[in-house]
């Protein structure tokens, strides 16, 4: 199928570029410095001067939202990597072989699965403390589950297809054929998982910081520049806006992107 | 003899959760002795305090005594409250299971016919509006969709009254009116992903080739989507259906806190700052058995409508 | 009425804590009368009130941010819990809005001339909420339970360490023939009176935790966990015509936010503890109200380990950490600085000048970290209690505040149960930041430095502070007294225990149609003097 000019995909493509460019540049450069506070620029609205105002320490929220996206990058894609590569692997062998071996693991992931992710972030972190690297394991373990279930259903609905059979009447391996015949087939559903793991894992590090156990301060965070913002929704909305525009234009962006290529390959 | 098997694996599962969660908790720097006596109490007292809880027992005794008292339904006493904890429980978890209730009817009321609407024709202007809409919506974190929420209804539009909760048992329509507004901070983002999700599996089933024989045979789009798509695109939903209600149920603890709900979340988080053992064991254990019931009644029913997992 | 109150109590007015507008003291009257310290003045806007006439009945709802940890008065921990219970429970001395102990279900304190004998007549038409009066059994069995003394112990029951100076509480005869409570103590120290605020319960009542029964000006009606208590007039109070309101009902809000929103929709009459941000959100449709918290905020350090076991490191401290700046930031300027663990409510006893101690200068704190052996400076960690925004704040001010002087700072935020654990009660920790409070009386405040304490949690130690600690509480002179405890605040700021930061504001907002909200020199919510106005 010839691809045709596709405006959805366009504005994914442009909001990705939007919240990767404001990313990339606010490691190497932000206007003001993310953690300098100023008593008489408290809550000021956006000017020249600072675009996206101040909070309400008087802090550069330009300058948060690009240090904060960072940290919030950071986060997803390390849990997204956690849980896919762990997941895939686990649906794979338990989708594909089944018999006890399925049983006892998928019996296992139940267990894991059947815990509030909430609650398990909470005792996770608990155990380990918060912070950044430590809200990456325990996320990151959280998304295992979800991996690992998608995928098995996916390879048990793949394996009774023909060109597996085939596969095997030439005498493939079964890692050949789980990894190098099924994986692929199995991209318009990963993708697609991958997509909503790490929308996910922005989302979770916000409900994280809402719950105080996510990325610790000073240091910014969307989420928690987020949940810091909603006690001045009314009297300065830009605090809430720009870092949950931010949030909303990274999330939407990449699961626009993905969606249309998901289908088009 | 099959059912035998799920059964017993169903129980397994049960006896895991209540070994995790019994040791975990026990693992966290807390003492519920210390918690429940305060800062100004001495060595002595919080030592007999823990000998009267308890908690000077061998931790094997302590989850015998807790493992005997879960079956028998005697969770023990709240530290906090020196009541029953299956009577906080009794008390808390109609909120959580009707918000549970009103979200999974949202998201299947909703997010079913947009799904349909939306991949009946790809690329028109309904399904790029509808992706646009849904995915936007889920891309709010689900505490600020909620204050949003309360912010736009409650405090702007006054149809309702944060923090005005009324009991089920005072007024049944009031209580329903009130639970609708945090049902849909939980379920939006659900909605999203589950239109989403449809969507991407009735696409993937349209490209398979009984399809185009189908449509060779002449048969009409509709006929070709209602009578043979949709049954084997909803087989990858009915799993994903699970998850997204043990979702709610997790999303609720965060939305809970929000509205101000005396559900299960609110229980169980407020338990963990204070350190009550026995309501946190009990509400973790209630909570995760749902959710592993659910899935298995989830395992049975895709095992029924698919016969190839037979 | 506190006026002909006062007269009773002149001569407990001048051995305990209290401040006292009607003479007898000539030492501590310095910050009588106005709002003491520097910082910014407290003003409110609801000045008019008085003016109008109060009106009968009514209820109200107030707002809480914690659920109460207990009923029984004898078990409450937290101040959050204690401040509600108030309304409920009265000791044989309760508090008054200005600090004083005022006589409650006693009807007069007599401190013999040793000091070692307390006598309290008791008032003869107390009531318990259950219909019965209470009697002196009642209230030896109140006051053996909260000290401990009780042969069958309930391991749940705080018992008040200062309290075990008593050797025993007995029933005697007035002159003229009244029942009263006799309280024999091993040696001198009035303290004790001030710990006698202790609730009067029915002897052997076993359902305080569940249905409690005080004396207090309200009953209890109900209490659902996580959502409401519920109280309502005491017909039978012995307090003319008080209390005003028939209802009262104490709402736990899941947190501040949800709390606003419930404010903003005007779902909530009566909300304490606001940040400046939220009073103006609120300041259009409620009365907003400014009192003290009556706690002093700190950075406290653990002076047993490094680098601030090094005295010279914490003076550097003092003077790198800009506490005006602070105010700034995270009170709107509002609150009160101070250079000591005291709080200004403690007026006679408070040290108003030692908040100058350490001005804010950066280039004195440079030298001494130079002098120290840190030129270069150091890292630490402050660990904080992550359900308290205004402390979270604080710390993210510091850390930058600390950079200046070249130290790197760290924050931990930590759920305040582990903070218990952890900080309080293990002391494994750098820095910390938290508020204390404090009842009225000054040995409540600075037990805590003692090096043998076992809640002396910063690991302050200085034998000649014990020394003055141990002559200030068994001190009958008031004039005495309070030189001793001036004293042990100079040591205090001398060796830069810890940087005491200030005592913040409570902002209240307050439903239009309401009054008669005051202020406590402590932790209290009290609903008998609120009333409806026409």
């Amino acid at each position: 199928m010839k691809e045709k000019w596709d405006i959805n995909r366009m504005i994914g493509l442009v909001l990705v570029s939007i919240a990767l460019l404001l990313v990339v540049v606010g490691i190497f450069y932000t206007p003001y410095d993310p953690n300098a506070m100023s008593a008489s620029l408290k809550n000021k609205a956006p000017s020249m001067a600072h675009w996206f105002g101040t909070d309400y320490m008087g802090r550069d929220i330009l300058s948060r939202v690009m240090d904060g996206a960072g940290t919030t990058f950071f986060v997803g894609i390390c849990t997204v990597c956690i849980g896919a590569v762990f997941g895939s692997i686990i649906g794979a062998v338990t989708g594909y072989f089944g018999g006890i071996l399925d049983e006892i693991i998928m019996r296992f992931n139940d267990c894991v699965a059947s815990f509030p992710s909430i609650l398990l972030a909470l005792v996770l972190v608990s155990l380990i403390g918060p912070g950044k690297y430590n809200i990456i394991l325990a996320l990151g373990i959280l998304f295992i589950p979800s991996f690992a279930r998608v995928m098995r259903s996916e390879f048990i609905k793949q394996k009774e297809m023909d060109y597996v059979k085939n596969a095997r009447l030439m005498g493939a391996s079964h890692a050949r054929i789980m990894f190098l015949h099924i994986l692929p087939n199995t991209r318009t559903i990963l993708l697609s998982t991958i997509t909503i793991g790490f929308n996910n894992a922005v989302l979770a590090e916000a409900g994280m910081s809402y719950l105080s156990l996510g990325v610790q301060p000073p240091d910014a965070s969307l989420g928690r520049m987020l949940s810091e913002a909603q006690g001045y929704l009314l009297n300065a909305p830009w605090f809430a806006i720009f870092p949950g525009l931010m949030i909303v234009i990274t999330v939407l962006g990449f699961s626009l992107l993905n969606e249309r290529r998901g289908q088009h390959e | 003899m099959k059912w035998m098997k799920k059964i017993l694996s169903l129980i397994i599962t049960l006896f895991v959760v209540s070994l995790v969660t019994f040791f975990a908790f026990r693992v966290i720097p807390g003492d519920s002795a210390i918690a429940k006596l305060g800062l100004e109490a001495s060595e002595e007292q919080i030592e007999a305090l823990r000998e009267q809880m308890g908690l000077n027992d061998n931790l094997l005794v302590q989850y015998g005594r807790f493992l005997s008292g879960a079956v028998q339904g005697d969770f023990g006493e709240s530290t906090q409250y020196n009541v029953p904890v299956s009577s906080l429980i009794a008390d808390r978890f109609p909120v959580t299971a009707w918000l549970a209730a009103l979200s999974f009817l949202l998201i299947v009321v909703i997010s079913l016919p947009l799904g349909i609407l939306a991949s009946k024709k790809e690329n028109g202007i309904i399904d790029r509006g509808i992706t646009l809409l849904t995915q936007t919506l889920m891309a709010i974190p689900s505490f600020f969709l909620g204050i949003i929420i309360m912010l736009v209804f409650g405090v702007i539009l006054k149809w309702f009254a944060p923090g005005d909760y009324v009991k089920p048992s005072e007024n049944f329509g009031q209580f329903l009116s009130y639970m609708i507004f945090p049902a849909l901070a939980v379920s939006i983002p659900k909605i999203a992903m589950m239109v989403k999700f449809l969507k991407t599996s009735v696409l993937r089933e349209l490209r398979l080739d009984y399809v185009r024989t189908a449509k060779s045979k002449g048969q009409t789009k509709n006929v070709i989507l209602y009578r043979h798509v949709l049954k084997n695109a909803l087989m990858p939903v009915i799993t994903f259906l699970g998850m997204i209600t043990a979702e709610s149920l997790a999303g609720s603890i965060v939305v809970e806190q929000v509205f101000n709900l005396p559900g299960m979340g609110r229980l169980l988080v407020t338990a963990i700052f204070n350190r009550d053992y026995p309501v946190v064991q009990a509400a973790v254990l209630y909570i995760a058995a749902i959710v592993v019931l659910i899935n298995f009644g989830v395992d049975v029913l895709y095992r029924k409508v698919d016969p190839r997992i037979a | 009425m506190k006026r002909s109150k006062s007269i009773l109590l002149f001569l407990l007015l001048s051995l305990t804590i209290a401040l006292s507008g009607c003479g007898g003291d000539t030492k501590g009257n310095k910050g009588d009368n106005k709002e003491s310290g520097n910082g910014t003045p407290i003003e409110d806007d609801t000045t008019a009130e008085s003016n109008k006439t109060p009106v009968y009945g009514g209820s109200v709802i107030v707002g809480i941010q914690n659920d109460l940890d207990s009923l029984d008065p004898h078990k409450a921990k937290s101040a959050g819990t204690r401040e509600v219970l108030f309304n409920m429970f009265e000791g044989l001395v309760k508090p008054d809005k200005d600090g004083n102990l005022v006589p409650a279900v006693a009807k007069d304190v007599i401190i013999s001339k040793d000091g070692k004998t307390l006598s309290f007549p008791l008032r003869e038409n107390v009531k318990f909420h259950n219909g019965a009066f209470v009697t002196v059994d009642d209230v030896i069995y109140s006051i053996k339970r909260c000290a401990g003394l009780l042969e069958t112990s309930d391991p749940e029951v705080k018992v008040e360490r200062a309290l075990s100076c008593i050797t025993s509480v007995e029933e005697y005869k007035t002159e003229d023939g009244k029942l009263g409570v006799q309280i024999k103590l091993n040696e001198a120290n009035n303290d004790v009176v001030g710990y006698l605020t202790c609730a009067i319960i029915p002897k052997g009542y076993d359902q305080m935790s569940t249905k409690p029964v005080g004396t207090g000006p309200f009953k209890f009606v109900s209490y659902t966990p996580l959502q409401n208590l519920v109280m309502e007039k005491n017909p039978d109070y012995y307090v003319e015509g008080l209390p005003y309101l028939d209802q009262v009902t104490f709402k736990v809000s899941a947190n501040t936010d949800s709390a606003m929103m419930a404010l903003l929709a005007g779902n909530i009459d009566v909300y304490p503890y606001l940040t400046a941000e939220q009073a103006n959100q609120l300041k259009d449709t409620y009365n907003i109200k400014k009192g003290a918290m009556n706690l002093v905020q700190g950075l406290y350090l653990n002076n047993a380990v490094e680098p601030f076991n090094n005295k010279l490191v914490r003076q550097a401290m003092c003077y790198a950490i800009d506490r005006q700046m602070i105010l700034d930031m995270v009170a709107d300027g509002n609150g009160t600085i101070v250079g000591t663990p005291i709080f200004p409510q403690f007026k006679k006893y408070y040290a108003a000048e030692l908040a100058d101690q350490y001005a804010y200068n950066v280039q004195k704190a440079k030298d001494l970290l130079s002098e120290a052996g840190y030129p270069n400076g150091f890292s630490f960690t402050i660990t904080v209690p992550s359900n308290y925004q205004f402390h979270v704040d604080t710390a993210q001010v510091i850390v930058e505040l600390l950079k200046q002087v070249g130290i790197d700072t760290k924050i931990q935020l930590v759920e305040w149960e582990t903070w218990v654990n952890d900080v309080y009660a293990g002391r494994n920790y750098q820095s910390t930041i938290v508020g204390l409070d404090a009842n009225m009386t000054p040995s409540n405040v600075c037990f805590r430095y003692v090096s043998t304490d076992p809640k002396n949690f910063i690991n302050y130690s200085n034998p000649k502070y014990d020394e003055i600690y141990a002559k200030a509480i068994v001190e009958i002179d008031d004039n005495k007294k309070i030189e001793y405890y001036k004293q042990l605040q100079q040591l205090l700021s001398e060796d830069a225990a810890s940087v005491y930061i200030q005592d913040a504001a409570n902002i209240v907002a307050l439903n239009k149609k309401l009054a008669g909200y005051e202020f406590y020199p402590l932790y209290v919510q009290d609903m008998s003097l609120v009333h409806y106005v026409e």
